[in-house]
């Protein structure tokens, strides 16, 4: 049952902004802190005045993790709720699912999912926030080419993210020059992956090992990676585990693991000429303040797609959602949480990989990798 | 020979918690009939409720107790409310109550404890021990030395003790035993809050090694299932020797085959041996005279 949540009020100047999260089900841990961030956000804006004197009406569906009822709940967006554009959209599977809808109602979409697949090929009328794993991939190779590494063995999880980031690691191999000389992987429910270590680790000429992941099967991976003895070969994880739940699962064994990540990880780390630095601090103060939960990459995106959307409205000075879309198209130089954003009509994502830091854990705690070491 | 060990190692630690899974399905399907779905649950229990207790400030063997005592609990509860009042029912029924009760334990658990994924310290650290070239965590050999004692316990209570025959005649002939004087439904109550003791233990040994979240037992029913049958259903010996065959099955798939095919190798082999003996492989032929 998706109950419509009617946020802020409900005077004649108002204008509608309709959103679909997974805010209970599987990926609740995505759709919470979205949910959250978008509620405590336009609330902030109504209480400063709206949009142009407009106030911002929010409203929001639970698709439970669901694409077919994402799917009637986007209908209803549209039909019955006329909004004039949509932030949402927490998992690939429903956001493939409501793209149509959006489409045909040429009505703006940002989407929340990671998949590349959301703006590969461009859809006029949709857009997306978080990073893709395509970006992930070439983030550890660019680093692990400055280390002159070039043969990897790989072991990922076979659950979708997992799954989806390897092929992307398969695919742009070749432009770095990296070979994989050996491509292992396990259930998303394994308990014990020190079989495939042990043929990675016996595998000759393995200078590095990638685990793209998520959930709690890379804190085994990295367990094992320990126990085996093998943390001389550099080891590299994904954006999939950036959270500290990751860190204290795998324990000290995570020491010296690196991974690619949002900045809004290691917000107090940056220097203050980072262009992202206020931006995340800001945010990070805000959520966890309003909630009391520790701040993720997932609101951030949530975060992001909002203020793309208000800062094109405020450009459009208009409710009409071509204007909309067409000013987000236009996004240039969006300082966001996931990265600076630069869209075009052929990028709809508008991030290049310095969106994402490259991070090392030291001593149980998130560290920026110096370039060029 | 170390690949060979390494692998060997894995797969027999994985395969005691298997075996411990296996063994309470065992216990429970000799006294009553009934094949429960809620095993893997009882492991969570046992996982979670330490964690928590732990995480409470009570010290870890305590707080072990405190979770083999809820998981007791639980199986009695499980017994009396779902189980009992059900007697008559048939086989499938009993088996669709205990899916439900196993999916009742995870929303519950979901609510009570959270959603998250949590670790427990090893009991005795955390430096790997080099037996000929395989790095062996400590906590296997708590894991596998562990399950020894259970089922070493489980043997001499069913075959040295008055009590524990009762639960083997139980299991031959219900009806019986009932003549000599045996309290049956004491004896299924028994044997309930066993399995979930049993349970308990396998998730305090194993979490540790493989972390614990609300909804690990699922998956650990389906191949203590998976075991038990590969054993015999209905015989202990059984049980341990399928739970920690398919734990070697598992490692050694993922060794020397290949990781993307090891679940499929492991299944595969349990369906060759159920044709070839579909009564497992140590159990009894029963003859149905007509």
């Amino acid at each position: 049952m998706g109950l419509a949540l009617s946020h802020g009020a409900l005077a004649q100047d108002t204008v509608k902004i309709g959103s679909v999260l997974s805010v209970t089900g599987p990926s609740s841990f995505l759709g919470e802190p979205e949910d959250k961030t978008l509620k405590l956000y336009v609330d902030k804006i109504n209480a400063a005045g709206g949009i142009a004197g407009k106030k911002i009406e929010l409203v929001i569906y639970d698709d439970g993790g669901d694409a077919n009822k994402a799917r009637t709940f986007a209908t209803r967006l549209i039909e019955d709720d006329e909004v004039i554009a949509m932030v949402g959209g927490t998992t690939t599977g429903s956001t493939m699912a409501m793209i149509p809808v959006f489409e045909d109602a040429k009505v703006p979409f940002i989407s929340l999912a990671g998949a590349i697949e959301v703006i590969d090929p461009v859809r006029k009328f949709v857009f997306k926030t978080p990073h893709t794993d395509k970006m992930a991939c070439e983030k550890i190779f660019e680093d692990l080419k400055k280390r002159n590494l070039t043969k990897i063995g790989m072991i990922s999880g076979t659950d979708g993210f997992g799954a989806s980031m390897r092929a992307q690691c398969v695919k742009v191999a070749p432009n770095y020059g990296m070979q994989i000389l050996i491509d292992e992987n396990y259930g998303p429910r394994d308990s014990d992956m020190t079989a495939q270590l042990t043929k990675i680790k016996n595998t000759a000429g393995v200078q590095a090992v990638v685990n793209p992941g998520f959930g709690q099967g890379p804190a085994i991976v990295t367990r094992n990676y320990a126990q085996l003895g093998m943390t001389s070969i550099p080891f590299y994880q994904s954006h999939g585990v950036a959270s500290k739940s990751f860190i204290d699962l795998a324990g000290p064994a995570a020491e010296g693991v690196r991974l690619p990540a949002a900045a809004l990880l290691v917000g107090d780390k940056l220097p203050e000429s980072d262009p992202q630095k206020k931006v995340v601090t800001e945010y990070r103060q805000a959520y966890e303040g309003a909630t009391k939960q520790p701040v993720s990459t997932f609101g951030g995106h949530a975060y992001d797609g909002l203020f793309i959307l208000v800062e094109a409205m405020k450009r459009a000075n208009s409710t009409d959602p071509q204007k909309i879309r067409d000013e987000i198209e236009k996004t240039k130089g969006f300082v966001g949480t996931g990265g600076i954003v630069n869209m075009s009509a052929t990028d709809h994502l508008g991030l290049d990989l310095s969106a994402f830091r490259m991070l090392e854990i030291k001593g149980g705690d998130w560290n920026l990798v110096a370039s060029g070491s | 020979m170390a690949e060979f060990l390494q692998f060997l190692i894995s797969g027999l630690t994985v395969g005691a918690v298997y075996a411990l899974v296996a063994l309470g399905f065992t216990l429970i399907y000799n006294a009553s009939g009934v094949v429960n779905f809620a095993q893997g649950e009882f492991v969570m229990l046992g996982g979670m409720v330490t964690v928590f207790a732990s995480a409470a400030g009570v010290p870890l063997p305590l707080a072990a107790l405190v979770a083999i005592a809820a998981a007791v609990a639980i199986g009695l509860l499980l017994h009396r409310f779902a189980i009992e009042p059900a007697r008559g029912a048939s086989a499938v029924t009993l088996i669709i109550i205990t899916i439900g009760a196993s999916i009742l334990l995870r929303g519950v658990a979901a609510i009570v404890f959270d959603k998250q994924f949590h670790k427990l310290p090893a009991f005795t650290g955390d430096t790997p021990v080099d037996v000929l070239g395989a790095a062996v965590q400590p906590q296997s050999f708590w894991v596998l030395g562990g399950t020894a004692v259970v089922v070493l316990a489980l043997y001499v209570f069913l075959e040295h003790t008055l009590v524990g025959k009762a639960v083997l005649a139980t299991a031959a002939n219900r009806l019986a035993a009932r003549l000599v004087g045996i309290n049956t439904t004491t004896i299924m109550a028994l044997a309930f809050g066993g399995s979930a003791a049993i349970g308990a233990i396998a998730g305090i040994l194993v979490t540790p090694i493989t972390l614990t979240s609300y909804d690990v037992g699922t998956l650990l029913a389906l191949k203590g299932f998976a075991a038990a049958m590969l054993g015999g259903m209905g015989n202990p010996v059984g049980a341990v020797v399928g739970g920690l065959l398919l734990g070697l099955l598992e490692a050694f798939g993922a060794g020397y085959l290949s990781s993307t095919y090891k679940d499929a190798f492991a299944f595969l082999v349990i369906l060759i041996v159920l044709f070839a003996a579909p009564q497992g492989l140590f159990g009894r032929r029963v003859v149905e005279r007509v």
